[in-house]
């Protein structure tokens, strides 16, 4: 492939005019009101963007999923990362989007605000290097996120080892889909009747952990990218399948996704990482939903460097994110949306992240 | 986070002990960490997230996938030819 070729592709993938038949095809498919869930905020704000919601038949809903990391990092463990970033001898790294989510009386901004050594960087191995650079200083990065940044985020653990870094750790928050479309199809309040799962998720771990999900719940799975023609083409399988009572798992991301995903990438995750229950802000604790790092590499584990000890938290009363990542309900139904709730003044981490539900209606200026 | 940008693969060495790429993201050169991708090869187009290639994109599947919605607008222009003709 060219370059030229793979502009191409780019464009085709984004252009309104191949989306419309495949909206037309689904139209025409449709007989009666569906669900869908897309799990991931990527797609969510590409829905959003491109509107989407708004070329679809009346009949088919899209409720949003918890696949924002920021989003679903609990409010005990920002509180911790505030806590560690706020001490004279820490650089504390972080993706961008993590420094406006607030934690129980301040966000990672206002601590930079006062002084503290708050980072953003584009990799964790940039954290790494600067752990060698600053060998006075303790380096810690805020290890979040779901399958897709775990490849990474684990060798800057195993890098650092690698090199006797001994001034470079991790405070983990890892997550892991599956167990989370578990708990949102087990829950006796569930409407979601077919899933759009995450495709860049699936580069890594492949689909073979879905089909046991779909009969279980009996529920079709399509893997879906992000761009608008594999959104609405991810839809259109998934409505193929509820209308005619199949609950498969079907592949509408094959350019990237393979059924067996990426084995080494795997391994990386496995040398670093064991599975482990977390706490889901918003949502609660689900079993063996996340990583933790292995016991071998706890002297990188930033909770156990930092002992910062008992930290009572306190969640905004307001703040409905929690049945909006279960797709209960949607943003416009929080009575502080756009009011008391703005990206200038968050009260919850949806309105701020790039991956949240919240800050997608508010950016696309969806009033319904 | 999980969202990702299509880069073509440069230039590919060894760096602190770790296979690195040099990707071109359209005219912006960036390094990205290839120790997912043992594979990979100069000239092939990846996904980055957090400075990390996950993946070789397959540009046979994307082909794919485009002719098989192409077959969908050939036969949304059919449908709507048999509408004009019945409403004429
Ligand atoms: S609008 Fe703000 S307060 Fe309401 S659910 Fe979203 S983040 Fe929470």
């Amino acid at each position: 492939m060219n370059d030229a070729a793979l502009t191409q592709f780019t464009q085709e993938f984004r252009s309104a005019e191949r989306v419309k038949p495949v909206i037309e095809e689904i139209r025409r498919t449709v007989t009666r009101p569906w669900t869908i869930m897309e799990i991931c905020g990527g797609q969510t704000h590409s829905i959003m963007q491109y509107g989407l919601d708004q070329l679809l038949p009346p009949e088919i809903e899209l409720v949003h999923g918890p696949g924002c990391p920021v989003c679903v990092t609990p409010l005990e463990l920002i509180d911790k990362a505030l806590a560690i970033a706020s001490r004279p001898d820490v650089i504390f790294c972080s993706y961008g989007d993590m420094l406006r989510v607030p934690g129980s009386r301040q966000d990672l901004f206002s601590i930079r605000a006062q002084g503290g050594q708050v980072k953003v960087v584009y990799s964790p191995l940039d954290a790494v290097r600067l752990a060698k650079e600053n060998p006075d200083k303790q380096v810690v990065f805020f290890a979040i996120g779901f399958e897709t940044t775990a490849p990474p985020n684990a060798l800057s653990v195993l890098q650092a080892k690698a090199m006797g870094l001994t001034n470079y750790s991790i405070l983990v928050s890892h997550v892991r889909v599956p167990p989370a479309m578990h708990a949102i199809l087990g829950s006796p309040h569930n409407r979601v009747q077919g899933f759009l799962a995450a495709g860049h998720v699936c580069t890594v771990m492949g689909y073979e952990e879905y089909p046991p999900i779909a009969s279980q719940y009996r529920v079709p799975i399509v893997v879906t990218g992000f761009e608008p023609l594999d959104l609405v083409q991810g839809i259109l399988m998934c409505v193929r399948q509820l209308e005619a009572g199949t609950y498969d798992v079907e592949n509408a991301y094959p350019r990237l996704v393979t059924r067996e995903g990426n084995p080494a990438a795997r391994q990386i995750i496995e040398r670093a990482f064991i599975t482990c229950d977390r706490n889901w802000r918003g949502i609660g604790m689900i079993p063996d939903s996340g990583w933790k790092l292995r016991p071998e590499l706890s002297d990188f584990d930033a909770e156990i460097k930092f002992q910062v000890g008992d930290i009572q938290t306190r969640e905004s009363e307001v703040c409905i994110a929690g049945q909006i990542m279960q797709g209960f309900k949607k943003p416009v139904d929080c009575p502080a949306f756009g009011t008391a709730c703005s990206p200038q003044n968050p009260l919850g981490a949806p309105m701020v992240s790039s991956e949240g539900a919240c800050s997608a209606y508010f950016r696309f200026a969806r009033q319904s | 986070m999980c969202l990702g940008v299509p880069g073509k693969i440069i230039d590919i060495y060894v760096k602190d002990g770790l296979r690195i790429g040099k990707i071109d993201f359209g005219g912006v050169t960036r390094e990205a960490c290839l120790e997912a991708l043992p594979e990979a090869r100069i000239g092939e187009y990846t996904m980055i997230h957090a400075g990390f290639a996950l993946n070789v994109l397959s540009e046979e599947e994307a082909m794919e996938t485009l002719s098989t919605l192409h077959e969908l607008e050939e036969f949304e222009q059919e449908a709507s030819l048999e509408e004009d003709g019945a409403a004429g």
